[in-house]
């Protein structure tokens, strides 16, 4: 936990309602007028329910403690990353969830310990105000499991048809700890490569909730922070040489990125890939391949391989890491290149996706 | 996974290859040269590329890409016709995703999308009336194409919305047919090929006897295949089975989908709502006669060829392609003059790189790994 600077977002704070007036009432243009209804909007839809005293004072920009960031390390980390998924709510979250989540991990994955975060929301009128609420308070419980703080935001609102619903800002401050030095240009010749969860749960739930497909399954996507997992994996060894998590694009994507920016190619090994039956087998129905399926909370992790062993254990004992497989190989031949050894003994070149995965006709 | 993955045991597949190996050495003209094998269908194409079958069997055979995949083979005026039909007002195309995706002499569907006209992507033609009962102010397309493989659902869907009376339904049919490709391939001069992979879920549809004529007359083995690569290993040893005996006919090694007769119902909704055309155009292979189905008279106000003006102007495919003669396997994907740096999936120029299942497409995506690169998997 971080005594300093999160003490405020302890979760045994009294629960927040929506007041009565809200009720059955829906977001319209008015609410971003800037003008007294916006306000409203605001304090008891976000400001409440974040509870933070950084964004209670209502001042235009949250202020941070200089010395209190220097005492957890020398580098700050800033992310940012828009939320823009349809439908809002899907079977495992929803999008407050993982507009917390995702940056959450953008920040993990350069060892930083995530600290504060902004909400700004673009909102189509005629969006139910219960429905912003609800988002809200899973943004707050995401935010309190991951210790950071909401400390500013932004709200606007977009006639209907300029927006679908509601698009969702989040930008992430942290602190690197000293001595950590995780990179996307560090993977070496006979480095490890490790993931840490299922393959394409996320992109799977996603397709499915649309409703679509006449396709029945229970897939859950796999939203969660993992800084913590990262915090105990660099407890362990502090000299990680990459990791990204695995979001738009999937795990092909990531790693044809770090082969690319470490000039080595990258062996993975099928047979090893952690991917649930019905995720296979949605994918087989679709003509999908879920190692370029979005996820929410899964990291590629390239390690010396003297530490691989230990590493694996950590990861596993963490429960971001059940999962946690050693999936691949980094060499040295045809740099930029990632390779997939087959459960059929063949080899086949796993590229960067190209476009968006379109299904198949037949 | 059950009913997937027995057709995917690596031990059963280890075996099946020793078998070939040992086969394709009493094949006589191994010894001198390639057996060239055609696999028809995309699908095949796209198995031998995802599971690396091409490295895993002995040089002695070669595949060669056939044109079964309709989404490549569509060419660039169709595609145009689809484009402007599509930004016509008060238009809702619908069609397949990979559809999306071919580009015409201009732009593609998604580009079209982007620039204000509403495309659809649907699953199962059978959507697309959801829509045009959903939206009866709009005339809601829907952008067929495919072999037998998708004819039937196609043909269902004018059926039903005949019987319902829908008015602002109608169909932009690009739907080809296999028999006359596979005889257009025979018939070319520098056509040099051993034996065929046969289409294994069109023939679900059309059955085992329209394919007797590559037997009896053109003297070539053919064997029907599924879709797995064990079904696939099985089909390549029953064609090089026949080459080592001498014999020429139609087996069918995916007999647990495809029937003799194939799919009676199915074939009753093609013949009712389709005839054939007296020529389709093909991108890479020029027009072949017969080859591509238009709907009956009795269905026109579903047509939608009948029922909006279309500009219907041929454009040629790009001089620079080679699409054609690596359909009839005269030049592998790679050795096509822009294979790779003009012509790449994310900007592709010809037919065959448009869809994973194009030749091309999945040559670049799975394939050109030369077999001295493989190196044995260490874990």
């Amino acid at each position: 936990m971080l005594p300093l600077l999160s003490s405020h977002t302890e979760s045994d704070s009294p629960p927040v309602s929506l007041p009565a007036r809200f009720h059955g009432q829906r977001v319209t243009l008015v609410h971003g007028g800037g003008g007294k209804a916006m306000r409203d909007l605001i304090e008891h839809v976000f400001i409440q329910t974040f509870q933070h005293p950084l964004a209670a004072a209502m001042e235009d920009q949250a202020r941070l403690s200089l010395p209190e960031l220097g005492n957890l390390g020398s580098q700050l980390a800033m992310t940012t990353d828009t939320f823009v998924v349809h439908p809002l709510f899907f079977p495992g979250g929803n999008i407050g969830e993982l507009a917390v989540n995702g940056t959450v991990n953008d920040l993990a994955m350069c060892g930083a310990r995530p600290l504060y975060l902004s909400c700004a929301v673009v909102i189509e009128e005629g969006l139910a105000i219960e429905t912003l609420f609800s988002l809200a308070q899973s943004m707050k419980a995401a935010a309190d499991y991951a210790g950071i703080g909401i400390v500013t935001g932004d709200t606007k609102v977009v006639e209907r048809g300029a927006a679908d619903k509601l698009f969702i800002n989040t930008t992430g401050i942290g602190v690197i700890p000293n001595g950590i030095a995780i990179s996307g240009h560090r993977a070496q010749p006979g480095d490890v490569v490790i993931t840490n969860g299922y393959l394409g749960d996320h992109g799977v739930a996603i397709l499915l909730a649309r409703n679509e497909l006449a396709l029945k399954a229970t897939i859950e996507s796999d939203t969660q922070p993992l800084h913590g997992l990262v915090e105990a994996m660099l407890t362990c060894c502090k000299d990680i040489h990459c990791l990204r998590d695995a979001t738009r694009g999937g795990l092909a994507t990531v790693l044809n990125e770090l082969a690319q920016a470490s000039h080595v190619s990258i062996q993975v090994n099928e047979s090893a890939l952690p991917i649930r039956e019905s995720v296979r087998g949605a994918c087989e129905i679709l003509g999908l391949d879920p190692l370029y399926l979005a996820n929410e909370g899964v990291l590629a992790a390239i390690v010396p391989p003297e530490e691989a062993a230990n590493l694996l254990q950590v990861m596993r004992n963490h429960p971001a890491g059940r999962q946690s497989a050693i999936i691949g190989q980094v060499k040295e031949a045809q740099a930029g290149r990632v390779t997939l050894a087959t459960i059929f003994g063949g080899v086949r070149i796993l590229d960067m996706l190209v476009g968006e995965q379109l299904p198949r006709i037949c | 996974m059950k009913f997937l993955d027995e057709f995917r045991d690596p031990g059963k597949a280890k075996a099946l290859i020793t078998e070939i190996q040992g086969l394709v050495k009493n094949i006589p003209r191994a010894q001198e040269r390639p057996i060239w094998i055609m696999e028809v269908c995309g699908g095949h194409t796209h198995t031998i590329f995802r599971y690396g079958l091409n490295h895993l069997l002995p040089k002695e055979i070669e595949f060669i890409h056939g044109p079964g995949c309709p989404v490549c083979v569509l060419p660039r005026g169709r595609v145009d016709d689809c484009i402007a039909l599509a930004e016509q007002p008060g238009v809702i195309m619908t069609t397949f995703g990979d559809a999306m995706r071919v580009t015409g002499s201009k732009k593609n569907l998604l580009q079209a999308k982007a620039e204000g006209a509403d495309v659809r992507m649907v699953y199962s033609p059978l959507d697309a009336l959801v829509i045009a009962r959903r939206h009866p102010e709009k005339e809601v397309v829907f952008f067929g194409l495919g072999f037998e493989t998708t004819m039937p659902s196609t043909a269902m869907t004018v059926l039903q919305a005949k019987q319902e009376r829908l008015r602002n339904f109608s169909l932009f049919s690009n739907h080809i047919t296999i028999i006359p490709t596979i005889k257009a391939i025979l018939d070319s001069p520098d056509m040099q090929l051993d034996g065929f992979l046969g289409p294994g879920h069109v023939s679900m549809v059309i059955g085992v006897s329209p394919y007797d004529f590559i037997a009896r007359h053109y003297r070539k083995p053919i064997t029907i295949a599924g879709f797995e690569p064990l079904d696939m290993l099985q089909a390549i040893w029953m064609v090089l089975k026949q080459l080592a005996e001498g014999r020429c006919q139609v087996e069918n090694q995916y007999q647990r989908i495809v029937s003799d007769d194939g799919n009676a119902q199915a074939l009753n909704a093609i013949q009712q709502v389709f005839e054939i055309r007296e020529f389709f155009e093909w991108r890479g292979l020029g027009s072949i006669d017969h080859s591509g189905v238009q709907i009956r008279e009795a269905f026109a106000a579903y047509d939608a060829e009948r029922k909006f003006s279309l500009p219907n102007i041929t454009i040629a495919d790009p001089t620079s392609c080679q699409c054609g003669e690596v359909l009839k396997g005269a030049i592998k994907p790679n050795q096509c003059k822009v294979f790779g740096t003009t012509c790449t999936p994310e900007t592709p120029l010809g037919a065959l790189m448009v869809s994973t299942e194009g030749a091309c497409a999945a040559y670049y995506q799975y394939g050109w790994i030369e077999k001295n690169e493989i190196q044995p998997v260490t874990r």
